[in-house]
């Protein structure tokens, strides 16, 4: 079977890989372009750990193949940080120390950046509810609510 | 996963050709929140992927005299930002925003939670109960179907080959409309409803003129239960009304024992959901809004 040759924006940079028809996104990101910060959890869209942006919209790059990203504009983990500038959710997720084992964490941050994104005064419960496709096994969960909400905050006081 | 074509339909008849193409063997990818699980689970081995999102006529919402058009590959999260949509019908958006999460959001479409024909699809009661119509393009023409003579069974859908589905048509709103959608699940978030229950109605003062009540997780199919919609046309939604609606709804369930429920407990439990989404409806008719979480 031909590869596929797609053409693509990932992190702001211009990108082409080849692929395999049935080939997912994250298997792509991970195996072809070294992009291992995405990790697989389930495989099925249940857990986040793979969590990326699409052209805006935060999805599980398990579940998308590999050929849609075609045109499109991803955003993974490690375009988060600036060079060695963190953004401010690592920064505070590792003050708060809302992190244990690390495996949910880049999919935690990928998901709350795109909810701060939409909402900068998110309440705990629209959070939560945000956050509920990420899981957490060492569940860690309160740490991040609080992490997320103090990192609002303080988008809010800086936007003033 | 091996020996699979990925092709992008451009338009609505091409996608419809591919099926046909395809003898069977072709799969539309929408939001592929089902299609890939199945795949990875060895539930199904497509020899065609078919990509739709690239088709204008399903990835967008349009209004024409107070009905609205949902593209069938829309993602959730983007019916959800709808504003007008969400205002018109609260309980259908809020059923669609009940797929999954936040993440499955991103893709999960409505066209796709009526294609995978789970009798616990979380939109479909709603759209049952809204009056729903699905438009289908096969290779030559066009037709349209009620949203609840779609299903055929559990995964099992009344699709002819090289048939797609291309949208999903709400009719418009007359004043003092409203519904609402709840499921019973054992918790907050991300599971599968035990049972669903969809309900719209027409007000005229405090007298219901129009009814039409979904029902899921209780029958191989949703289910469209007349008989509750009768039962509450024409009352002013009392007591009497109310119990009749919801033994009606009982009576209607055909439902199976597993871990999520036993047969007595998705019985009873129909009856409990209408009468809750019933009260939801009417408060949204008469103007009071009710937020989902």
């Amino acid at each position: 079977m031909a590869k596929i040759h797609v053409t693509t924006t990932i992190n702001g940079a211009p990108t082409e890989f080849l692929c395999e028809p049935s080939q997912t996104l994250l298997d792509v990101l991970r195996d072809n372009l070294g992009l291992t910060g995405s990790k697989e959890g389930c495989g099925s869209g249940d857990c986040g750990a793979c969590s990326v942006t699409i052209d805006g919209r935060l999805v599980c790059s398990c579940l998308v193949l590999a050929p849609e990203a075609e045109g499109a504009k991803v955003e993974t983990i490690e375009g988060m940080a600036k060079g060695d500038k963190l953004h401010p959710l690592q920064k505070k997720f590792i003050e708060m120390a809302a992190l244990q084992c690390g495996i949910c964490t880049p999919g935690f941050l990928v998901a709350s950046r795109a909810l701060l994104e939409r909402n900068n005064n998110p309440t705990e419960t629209e959070i939560r509810f945000w956050l509920a496709g990420n899981l957490c096994r060492c569940t860690g969960y309160d740490k991040i609510i609080h992490a997320v909400l103090d990192v609002a905050a303080e988008m809010r006081e800086t936007a003033k | 996963m091996s020996d699979v074509q990925y092709k992008v339909a451009k338009t609505v008849r091409e996608a419809a050709s591919l099926m046909l193409a395809a003898k069977g063997k072709g799969r539309i990818l929408a939001g592929g929140t089902d299609l890939l699980v199945q795949m990875k689970s060895g539930m199904v081995a497509p020899g065609v992927i078919i990509d739709v999102k690239k088709i204008p006529e399903m990835t967008t919402i349009t209004e024409t005299k107070g009905s609205f058009k949902i593209g069938a590959a829309t993602p959730a999260a983007v019916i959800g930002e709808h504003k007008k949509l969400k205002k018109t019908w609260p309980g259908v958006v809020e059923a669609i925003n009940l797929i999954g999460s936040t993440q499955v959001q991103g893709r999960a479409s409505a066209g796709g939670n009526l294609c995978n024909a789970s009798p616990a699809a979380d939109s479909v009661p709603a759209l049952v109960a809204a009056g729903a119509v699905v438009t289908i393009q096969g290779p030559k023409t066009r037709r349209q179907v009620p949203v609840e003579k779609f299903a055929a069974g559990p995964g099992k859908t009344t699709l002819k080959p090289g048939e797609i589905v291309v949208s999903l048509t709400l009719p418009a709103r007359p004043r003092g409309a409203g519904d609402a959608y709840l499921r019973l699940i054992p918790r907050t978030e991300m599971d599968i409803a035990v049972v669903g229950c969809g309900v719209s109605l027409v007000m005229k003062g405090d007298t219901c003129v129009s009814a039409r009540v979904g029902l899921g997780a209780v029958a191989p199919t949703v289910l469209l239960v007349e008989a509750a919609g009768k039962a509450l046309t024409g009352s002013k939604l009392d007591d009497a009304a109310l119990d009749a609606a919801a033994n009606a709804c009982s009576a209607a369930c055909r439902p199976i024992d597993d871990k999520r429920g036993t047969i007595r407990y998705r019985t009873k439990i129909a009856g409990v959901l209408l009468r809750r989404a019933t009260a939801i409806a009417r408060d949204r008719a008469n103007g009071i809004s009710h937020q989902a979480h």
